[in-house]
């Protein structure tokens, strides 16, 4: 089955990310094809590379850029979340006159659209939230 | 299968107080660009998402964006299901709501509500009938 999932949740503070990891790792043990994740809300703060959780817990934000490169995920923050939450790539600092940027490898930044595309494309999409 | 989902976006809090009313009303406007079967339900707190007289300028920094439900029509978003039972429980009735209208092109452009009231048994119908659903 084509799946594409939505996390709405930040981590840490919320298992949604962590249910929807495991959800994630599960299906494609079973052979499901992830078509997308895309990371709203406080979600997004699932794509900073500068959090340092304690060495003995687990890390949320590298593990899914593991994920994505073992398995190929498209791993997507929403622009206009990220704009607001202070989660930016390259191109999103330069362009905003910010002075750093901190995106976690394996994620990119793009539109609401992709969303829409998901849940047009996949044959179910899974919301992991509140 | 046809190109068409039925995408139902379920509202389910209040519109201030957190950031879920606003960013879901952002994935609306996009969403209609796409142009499928696009249905939104306001439920629990979420009724009071489009109660008329919102008034922010009381402190609480928040923006007012309840004008922008009014949009919705203009994008061919134009039903608009509310939970009978979410509105009784917290003492409001449809006279409540802000009027939501779209112009129907099957009928010489005519404006109608966009506002269908339904019981919570019609709203598991509802949901049943949809391929995508966004809860917020």
């Amino acid at each position: 089955m084509k799946l594409a999932v939505m996390i709405n949740e930040g981590p840490y503070q919320h298992q949604a990310s962590d249910s929807a990891y495991q959800f994630v790792a599960a299906a494609l043990e079973k052979g499901h094809e992830i078509f997308r994740v895309f990371f709203y809300h406080d979600g997004v703060n699932n794509g900073t590379r500068l959090a340092f959780p304690p060495q003995d817990d687990r890390n949320v934000q590298m593990r899914w850029g593991e994920l994505a490169e073992k398995h190929g995920l498209d791993l997507v923050l929403c622009v206009a979340a990220a704009q607001r939450r202070g989660i930016a790539d390259e191109g999103e600092a330069s362009r905003n006159g910010k002075d750093a940027n901190n995106i976690a490898p394996g994620y990119r930044i793009s539109g609401l659209g992709q969303l829409i595309e998901a849940g047009i494309q996949a044959d179910r999409l899974v919301v992991f939230g509140d | 299968m046809s190109d068409i989902k039925k995408f139902l976006y379920v509202n389910r809090r209040a519109p201030y107080g957190t950031i879920y009313a606003l960013e879901s009303l952002e994935v609306v406007l996009i969403g209609a660009a796409f142009d499928q079967d696009v249905s939104l339900l306001f439920t629990d707190d979420g009724v009071f998402q489009i109660k008329k007289d919102q008034d922010t300028n009381q402190g609480s920094g928040f923006k007012n964006f309840s004008s922008t439900y009014k949009a919705l029509g203009d994008y061919d978003v134009n039903k608009l299901y509310v939970e009978k039972e979410s509105l009784e429980e917290r003492g409001l009735t449809v006279d409540d709501l802000m009027e939501l209208t779209y112009e129907d092109e099957d009928d010489d452009w005519a404006e109608k509500s966009s506002i269908r009231l339904v019981s919570r048994a019609e709203v598991k119908a509802l949901m049943e009938e949809q391929d995508v659903i966004l809860s917020f």
